[in-house]
């Protein structure tokens, strides 16, 4: 299957065959996917300058692309991603690959669970996380044809099947004990997870805006107000925005996530993290059956 | 390249002060950030293709303050070229003042960008450039950057970067001061030549030399101007 890294690139450079606007900003990471463009810059292992460079280029009247692997992309120049584009109040298109930990091989230095988190500090960005890579392309075409800033987060982990990309939530099953939230590429393990409940099962591609809204209304439907949340990032990254929803109803919030308590410090593969952090099929079903009962009890 | 006047309006630059004042009072001697002020003249009084109602136009000149604290002189110069009304600068720093310790380009007419955090405005004007030359767009990027601030190493990701990439519509300006604790042994010109840039040296208070030094031809590649005052003047 094509990654979501080449449906990215493949899609900016369609889109940059008829708008003039589009220019790509690199540092060194996917030098080789992009086909040489007049448009397409790569400024070296440079990630403060990717970042000013791609708001230089907002600036001069054009929609940037700024793409680099996710922790040299936001945590490393988030200064300039806050002032650069946040301060300036212009638009850009931020596209990180990478995820939390798709390649644990290389260690923490190329880990960033907390990406999400840091751009919930920042007002005014919208943030995708696509779970397959046919929901890449809509997510980018939308993204290159707009003015706004928004990031992307692509990672090498998805699920077996795409879901039509819409800005809120998408109701994959309804059930009557609670909602479960499963963002991006999460949703397969979620589905097998909480096969035998009956809970609402929602898929978030779009996580800011929060989809408050479809969250309150699946949670009427339920004939309980409990929800997990199930991020691909830090663990809680998405509380704030749940209560807040939920602020008018009593109810109960747990939320997985990437742990938020300790370093690893352990190489091995991405599966081998997801059973660390207990995101894996036996650790969200076991959240499930302790937040929403047996599936025997609820019967 | 569009120029304004090679004769500068003195006259004109005769105003400052009492603009400055206008922020600072009439404790004379507080003149923070006039290290800037003839730089920032000679610019919009001869040298930058931009006015008050072109603030839009794609192909208008850029300038980009980096160096955006003590921005006294900044706004003076401002008034004083119809950008700001003078009055605005009575309130300076009030709660619904568009004027603050540090430049808001979404609050101040012809601020091209917000600065106070130092480093971030020359990786900008590469991009600027950049994206200038790929529209096909013939305006310059001036950005002014003090020679403390380039102790930001985001600043000389930046100056590698413009020398390679040959960007011969941009202009830095740094104003040197000999404001760094550390300094720059050699000079400051000599970290953007190594790099492939231009390079000049002037006395920063000399509008003559300054303005030769920014209209100079560097076909090619960036153009670096350092103007010198004097050690500890402002």
């Amino acid at each position: 299957m094509t990654s979501m890294r080449q449906v990215f690139v493949d899609t900016v450079e369609d889109v940059m065959r008829y708008d003039p606007r589009v220019a790509v900003v690199l540092a060194e990471i996917s030098r080789d996917a992009f086909a040489p463009h007049e448009r397409v810059f790569n400024v070296g292992i440079r990630e403060q300058a990717l970042v000013g460079v791609g708001s230089g280029l907002a600036l001069s009247g054009m929609r940037p692309v700024v793409h680099t692997y996710a922790p040299f992309l936001v945590e490393r120049p988030f200064e300039q991603i806050k002032l650069d584009f946040g301060h300036q109040d212009v638009g850009g298109v931020l596209v990180s690959i990478g995820g939390s930990y798709d390649d644990p091989a290389w260690g923490r230095t190329h880990q960033a669970p907390g990406d999400v988190a840091l751009f919930d500090t920042l007002p005014g960005w919208t943030v995708r996380v696509p779970g397959h890579p046919a929901e890449v392309e809509p997510i980018i075409r939308a993204a290159l044809a707009g003015d706004d800033r928004i990031y992307v987060r692509l990672s090498l982990r998805h699920n077996a099947a795409p879901h039509p990309v819409i800005e809120g939530f998408t109701e994959v099953r309804r059930g009557r004990q609670g909602v479960v939230v499963a963002v991006g590429p999460m949703l397969d393990t979620v589905l097998e997870a909480s096969r035998d409940v009956d809970v609402t099962v929602l898929y978030a591609t779009t996580v800011r805006p929060f989809d408050a809204a479809g969250l309150q209304a699946a949670v009427h439907r339920a004939d309980q107000a409990d929800v997990l949340l199930v991020e691909p990032y830090l663990e809680g990254t998405s509380a704030h925005l749940a209560a807040e929803a939920l602020a008018d109803v009593p109810h109960r919030l747990r939320s997985l996530g990437v742990r938020r308590d300790a370093e690893l410090r352990a190489y091995g593969t991405a599966e081998d993290h997801d059973s660390a952090h207990d995101l894996d099929v036996l650790g969200i079903a076991a959240a499930v059956r302790r937040m929403f009962g047996h599936s025997a009890a609820a019967a | 390249m569009a120029v304004k006047s090679s004769v500068g309006n003195e006259s004109g630059f005769a105003a400052i002060p009492a603009l400055f004042r206008r922020m600072t009072g009439d404790e004379k001697h507080e003149w923070a950030a006039a290290s800037t002020l003839d730089v920032l003249w000679v610019l919009y009084d001869r040298v930058l293709d931009v006015s008050p109602d072109r603030v839009d136009d794609p192909d208008r000149d850029r300038f980009l303050l980096s160096k955006g604290h003590g921005p006294m002189a900044y706004y003076a110069v401002l008034a004083a070229k119809g950008y700001l009304e003078p009055s605005t600068l009575d309130t300076w720093t009030a709660w619904d003042s568009p004027l603050g310790q540090h430049p808001d380009r979404v609050l101040v007419n012809g601020v091209e960008i917000s600065s106070g955090s130092l480093g971030h405005g020359l990786p900008i004007a590469v991009g600027n450039a950049l994206g200038l030359r790929a529209q096909g767009r013939t305006a310059r990027t001036f950005v002014l950057v003090g020679d403390a601030e380039l102790d930001e190493g985001s600043n000389h990701e930046a100056i590698a970067l413009a020398g390679r990439l040959g960007l011969d519509r941009l202009v830095t300006v740094v104003v040197d001061n000999k404001s760094g604790t550390y300094g720059w042994p050699g000079g400051v010109a000599r970290r953007f030549e190594i790099e492939g840039w231009q390079t000049s040296t002037v006395d920063g208070k000399d509008h003559d030399a300054l303005y030769g030094a920014f209209t100079q031809d560097h076909t090619g590649r960036p153009l670096v101007v350092v103007a010198e005052i004097g050690k500890g003047e402002r």
